[in-house]
């Protein structure tokens, strides 16, 4: 079996993974990262999105080994110890999220728009985010959080990389 | 779902992928290429299909980027999606292809999926490959025997099947530049915003003095490959953008009439969201308005 | 370091944000606090089942049946066993003696036929999906490979999938009794007499496609055994109900059955159920006595969770000229599938008492038949007959407006119950115990920029725009807050509609709260922590929810049909009443006065007239303590309430939609949405908006996008979210929501319920825009899904517009508050005025839906 070494969250993981292994059942099954959620087959869905070396990626469509030498960031990842990442913070305010379930990958699409677009319309917001689906909010409230994470970001001067250093 | 057991080769060159590739052909095994996965991926999940092995190109440091040829731009296969989105050269020398391109599937599959990934997948609902066939573009693939060129015109041969042989990898497709005059636009036509092209229209179109002059129209989903608009291309050339007879009702929009051939020669397939004569309709009108974008 | 800062200060803006919405006077009821719930779910740190990890667990997969229907011959599973990792495999055969059948709450008539339902098929399946084995492995990948070695034996028998074939003779027989499942009736009032001369009468046939809940987590079971006890995790809606439901079904005895629902990711009806694979989880782990998990896929749950809607309804009505209804009568075919499962005959039932909507109307005829076919079988989703009872009115008065030539909101106005006629006993037997639909609209209308909206349409009229603008009204009120016992009883439901509550004063005066309600989105931690800082004056940060779990909430009912708060709410009102009697008594015997003279305000209990008191903590320690109590009282301040209501609450509301309709291709956008609802009084006024929200979109999803559809063999063609379309952010608009507050006088909350307000009404005003848009082509109907290529089918077969705004017939000047004069005749003589399908007068009218397109629900199995 291929042994692979990825980062996940800022610990270095050294694995033996059967090939077929995709990387949201590493994370969640092997490193007990249950964070990141399962919702579809056909990476529709977006709710297992995590960042790979950086960018946005659903991690039920790659494969462990494909992540062999990267860094992976969940949404367990984002926090500074008690301080939440703004866009967690955006989220509880705007009340964006009801069951919470299309969260996680919903909060790192969001962190993956405003590194290209960092004070996005609602347009802007609406397309970024239509690879991520949410049944209970109808994305009012999510478009609304989306647009004060960015406005909190940039008079913050924020730009910060989701990556581990 | 999960998929079925495979064994996984990574080469470390491209011509060590090559062998490979030709030596399970030789053997009769049934082995996948994978690049970025994110079609791939989804295949194997449900289990619609069960390759012996994958080999992994995915690190490989070539053939991937954007290069400035002159009269060609070169996309190398394992750019990815997000990689030619950003690229100001093809922003700017192949617009067509960055159109297309901002419509595939969504950001973070753009970030995983390849340009040739897209392209050797064939699938006639996919929008890039509507894009090299009106740009005439040239694939190139690498063998063990060397390399070898093919035209977009022959280059998707069936539903999910191009023409790369056994034991050969795309190594990247030549974007001709279509220099001044030319305008672009890429149409297309869906149920939601991460669902399929119904139908997709990529239209170039050169406008020369008062008419057109030349106008290079293909279309997506409308048959098991991506087919030309020939007969729509040839009654374009000549003609005025401009309705005949001024503006008001009396006036013959002679681009529309035009653009009511597109369907022509075309074998468009019964799905969920459509039927053939529905997409046959769409086909006229899509083209009718990529066209109208084009010319702007 | 400036990240610190930075986090610091969002902190601040996030407390400060907290107090947004907070009423003068600072109570907790009414205020836009940011939810509790939050603090996991965005950090990742929840409790989904499939996260639950338990020391030797196996897990489970099922080999599902590829076909519609077919006699199972012989299933051999040797090969399978001999898989590495595999620990057991069972065919249906192997747990036939012990599995049982999966239950059906709701026999609504007495000759009903309910057939037996084995949780894994054993001779015959009827539907695809259906289990026919399952495999026990050390891990999900090594139990999936082994599905792939069991075989199977199928003899096809024929599938029947359109309800209209399985009624006709020499259909396939689902089952051997038949495919009639049930026929309800119901009436009130003379209808013949209404339809008799009757100056108007509309009929119209519409599809209730059928939907696929989609949930975002799918379903998932972790089933444990001590050998003595049982434990079952499970992502469902009704923990308590499940308990009773799966004791009855597996023989396990209540008392040594536990059932958690830990975070649950969405229900929407899908997980009020009893499923297969919960019984099948408990059997699996009393066989090999170690725990085990199962976790569905998308495309298994697309299969195999239940579906909803699925009905043809036939409506009709009788009206005067001036647009007043007189009657109603309706002829409903309900699917229910291959099998009877929880509730599924209920679901039109809780729709019956709803097709008056929000009108007087003086007879009212229903009939329900309920038919079996080989599909998934149906059960409550989102709304649960009353979506499709307020479409089919709101459509059909849509009609009567077109026929009539008045704005579809005038005839509204011209029906309804004024605000001065509540409550008001309806046609089918409820009483409406308030209201006021008259602001509610005119709210909505101002919001909408009604008239504006119809100039503008008027104009592309004239222009012959190829974009048409539809505008599009829907007005509803529902049945929620089930329900009261008494009238589920009347209803043959097996159980009553009750909801019960524990308040547990802990000795530091914080407080815990037990709900039988069982949340999975609604944000229940947050609301009834306000109703309890409110009631007992106590921070709203020293109260904790806790739920969802039988050994620690021992008695409830749930959460479905908009009845947490309504009912459940109450009940932790209620609880928190006792609690404060309790603490009287003790205060006052602590400062030696009388309880009469006893006055509680803002978490003191103090002697009227003085100063002197004794905060709720204090009490509460006190209690605790027990050294100085009076004689006969318990050391005790906690307290159960169990509320059972007199009747259902009814929110009310008026949604508006302005769609443009692309008549070259089809599409469809949606321009702007207005809702105002009545929820009565509101407790998280951004728990409200969040749930009208989401229940927008999920009707706009029926409306245009969604559509469980199969193949003339019973073959689900939707089985992925590629096929089956839900809507992403870039399909929908922002919502313009806005809110009346008329307070509910069945409950001391005022309370209404919000679950699923926004899915029945949005469904029929998105229809209805759609069909506005085209009334100049002559349309009067589209199907739903109304897809792109429906649209066009329908724009295409109509034929060219008529010319003009004239023959739209589409008078402005509704917001205006227009009296109820004779309509005023704006339609031109042109060829549309005239319209097809309305039928002046009698009741050999013509059927149909008037737009060509079939309204077989086969037609997907064309494609």
């Amino acid at each position: 079996m291929p042994r692979i070494t990825v980062t996940v969250d800022g610990v270095t993981y050294e694995e033996e993974v059967e090939p077929r292994l995709l990387l949201v059942h590493l994370l969640r099954d092997r490193l007990g990262k249950t964070g990141t959620p399962v919702g579809c087959d056909t990476s529709n869905c977006g709710a297992c999105t995590v960042m790979l070396d950086g960018r946005s990626a659903k991690s039920c469509s790659v494969l462990a080994v494909q992540a062999d030498g990267s860094d992976v960031v969940t949404i367990e990842g984002l926090a500074r110890g008690d301080e939440w990442h703004p866009m967690q913070k955006a989220f509880h305010t705007e009340h964006a999220l009801q069951c919470g379930y299309c969260t996680p990958g919903m909060i790192m699409a969001a962190i993956d728009l405003l590194r290209d677009d960092p004070d996005p319309s609602e347009e802007a917001v609406r397309e970024g985010l239509e690879g991520n689906l949410c049944r209970c909010t109808g994305y009012c409230n999510i478009v609304r959080a989306v647009r004060l994470a960015a406005q909190e970001m940039a008079q913050a001067g924020e730009r910060r990389e989701v990556r581990t250093p | 779902m999960i998929p079925a057991a495979f064994d996984y080769i990574r080469p470390a060159s491209l011509e060590e992928a090559c062998r490979v590739l030709a030596e399970a052909d030789a053997a009769g095994d049934d082995v996948k290429v994978l690049a970025g996965g994110q079609s791939l991926l989804p295949l194997l999940r449900l289990r619609l299909a069960y390759p012996a092995a994958l080999v992994d190109l995915g690190r490989l440091p070539e053939p991937r980027g954007v290069e400035d040829r002159g009269d060609h731009v070169f996309v190398g296969a394992l750019t990815t999606h997000d990689e030619v989105l950003r690229s100001g050269v093809v922003r700017e020398q192949v617009p067509l292809l960055a159109l297309a391109t901002a419509t595939v599937a969504d950001p973070a599959v753009r970030h995983r999926g390849t340009f040739g990934g897209s392209m050797v997948h064939a699938d006639p609902a996919g929008d890039l490959p509507a894009v090299a066939l009106a740009l005439d573009c040239v694939f190139v693939v690498r063998s063990s025997e060397g390399e070898r060129e093919i035209p977009a015109s022959e280059f998707f041969v069936d539903y999910l099947e191009s023409a790369l042989g056994p034991g050969e990898v795309l190594l990247g497709v030549r974007v001709p530049k279509l220099g001044p005059g030319w305008g672009f636009h890429y149409e297309k036509f869906h149920r939601t915003a991460q669902a399929w092209a119904i139908v997709g229209v990529a239209a170039a179109v050169r406008r020369d003095g008062g008419t057109i002059g030349e106008a290079r129209i293909a279309l997506t989903n409308m048959g098991p490959t991506p087919v030309r608009a020939r007969a729509t291309e040839a009654a374009l050339r000549g003609l005025s953008p401009a309705p005949v007879g001024g503006a008001g009702d009396g006036a013959r929009d002679q681009v529309r009439d035009a653009c009511g051939q597109a369907d022509s020669g075309t074998s468009p397939p019964a799905d969920l969201h459509a039927k053939p004569d529905y997409r046959r309709h769409l086909a006229r009108v899509l083209t009718y308005r990529a066209v109208r974008a084009a010319t702007g | 370091m400036s990240e610190q800062l930075d986090a610091g200060l969002i902190a601040e803006q996030i407390a400060e944000s907290d107090q947004l919405g907070e009423p003068s006077g600072a109570h907790e009821v009414g205020r836009a606090r940011r939810r509790k719930e939050d603090a996991r779910l965005v950090t990742g740190r929840t409790t989904w089942t499939d996260n639950i990890q338990l020391p030797g667990m196996l897990y489970m997969a099922f080999l599902r049946s590829p076909m519609a229907h077919a006699r199972i011959t012989r299933v051999d599973t040797s090969a399978a066993r001999a898989r590495p990792g595999v620990v057991a495999v069972y065919s249906g055969r192997d747990l036939a003696d012990e599995q049982g059948s999966l239950p059906c709450a709701w026999p609504v008539t007495e000759d009903i036929v309910i057939p037996d339902h084995p949780p894994m098929a054993v001779e015959e399946v009827r539907y695809a999906g259906e289990a026919v084995a399952c495999v026990v492995a050390t891990d999900r990948y090594k139990a999936a490979d082994a599905l792939e070695a069991i075989e199977v034996d199928y003899e096809p028998l024929d599938a029947v999938v359109d309800m209209t074939e399985a009624l006709a003779e020499g259909s396939p027989l689902v089952h051997e009794s038949g495919n009639r499942a049930f026929t309800w009736k119901f009436a009130g009032g003379d209808i013949d007499a209404a339809f008799r001369d009757a100056p108007v009468v509309i009929e119209r046939t519409y599809v209730q496609q059928r939907l696929i809940p989609t949930a975002m987590e799918p379903r998932a079971v972790v089933a444990t055994t001590d050998g003595d006890g049982f434990t079952l995790y499970s992502a469902t809606q009704i923990p308590h109900v499940l308990r009773v439901m799966l004791a009855l079904t597996t023989g396990i005895p209540e008392h040594k059955l536990r059932v958690v629902a830990p975070d649950v990711g969405g229900g929407f009806g899908s997980k009020l159920q009893v499923t297969a694979e919960e019984v099948l989880g408990l059997l699996v782990t009393r066989r090999l006595g170690k725990p085990v998990k199962w976790t569905e896929s998308r495309s298994e749950g697309n299969l195999t969770v239940h579906h909803g809607r699925d009905q043809l309804q036939r409506i009709s009505l009788a009206a005067e000229r001036d647009g007043r209804v007189r009657g109603v009568r309706v002829d409903l075919l309900a699917d229910m599938g291959a099998y009877l499962m929880l509730v599924t005959p209920g679901i039109p039932l809780l729709g019956a008492f709803m097709y008056n909507g929000i009108y007087k109307i003086d007879a009212y005829d229903f009939t329900c038949t309920g038919v079996f076919t080989t599909k998934m079988p149906t059960d409550a989703y989102r709304g649960a007959g009353r979506p499709e009872a307020t479409f089919a009115i709101e459509r059909a008065v849509d009609e009567l407006a077109h026929e009539l030539g008045l704005d579809p909101v005038e005839v509204r106005r011209r029906n309804w119950i004024t605000h001065q006629e509540f409550p008001y006993d309806t046609i089918c037997g409820l009483t409406y115990d308030s209201g006021n639909y008259e602001a509610a609209t005119e709210k909505a209308l101002a919001l909408f920029g009604y008239d504006k909206l119809r100039a503008e349409q008027s104009d592309r009229r004239d222009r012959r725009d190829p974009v048409q603008l539809g505008i599009g009204v829907s007005t509803y009120t529902e049945m929620c807050g089930l329900a009261p016992s008494r009238v589920l009883g009347s209803l043959s439901y097996g159980a009553g509609g009750w909801e019960h509550a524990s308040v547990r004063m802990l000795p530091t005066g914080k407080v815990e709260v037990v709900t039988g309600t069982s949340p999975h989105g609604q944000g229940h931690e947050t609301a009834w922590s306000q109703i309890v800082a409110d009631a007992l004056g106590v921070p709203f940060g020293d109260v904790a929810v806790l739920h969802g779990d039988t050994a620690i909430s021992h008695k409830g009912m749930d959460t479905y049909g908009s009845r947490s708060l309504v009912v459940g709410g109450v009940a932790v009102l209620a609880a928190c009443e006792k609690v404060k009697d309790k603490a009287r008594l003790i205060a006052a015997h602590m400062l030696e006065a009388s309880a009469d003279d006893i006055e509680f305000s803002a978490g003191s209990f103090t002697v009227r007239g003085t100063a002197e008191g004794r905060t709720i903590q204090e009490l509460a320690l006190a209690t605790f303590a027990a050294h100085d109590l009076p004689d006969g009282v318990e050391p005790g301040l906690d307290a159960d309430a169990t509320f059972d209501p007199d009747n259902f609450s009814f929110p009310h509301g008026t949604h508006l939609c302005a769609v443009e309709v692309d008549t070259e291709t089809g599409a469809c956008a949606i321009r702007s949405y207005v809702a105002v609802d009545d929820v009565g009084s509101v407790v998280n006024p951004l728990i409200v908006e969040g749930q009208v929200h989401g229940g927008i979109a999920q009707g706009i999803g029926q409306a245009l996008f969604e559509e469980a559809v199969h193949d003339t063999e019973g073959n689900l063609l939707t089985t992925t979210m590629a096929d089956y379309l839900i809507p992403t952010a870039a399909d929908l608009p922002d919502f313009t929501t806005d809110r009346t507050e008329t307070p509910a006088t069945s409950n001391p909350l005022g309370v209404k319920g919000v679950g699923e307000a926004g899915t029945i009404a949005s469904t029929p005003a998105v229809v209805n825009a759609i069909v506005d848009a085209l009334r100049p082509y002559g349309v009067h109907d589209v199907r739903m899904p109304c897809t792109p290529e429906r649209i066009w089918r329908v724009v295409s077969e109509a034929g060219p517009p008529a010319s003009g705004s004239a023959a739209a017939e589409a008078p402005a000047g509704a917001s205006a508050g227009a009296s109820a004069e004779a309509p005023a005749p704006t339609s031109g003589p042109g060829p549309m005025s005239t319209p097809g399908p309305a039928s002046t007068p009698g009741p050999a009218s013509t059927p149909g839906s008037g737009s060509g397109e079939a309204t077989s629900s086969s037609e997907g199995g064309a494609r």
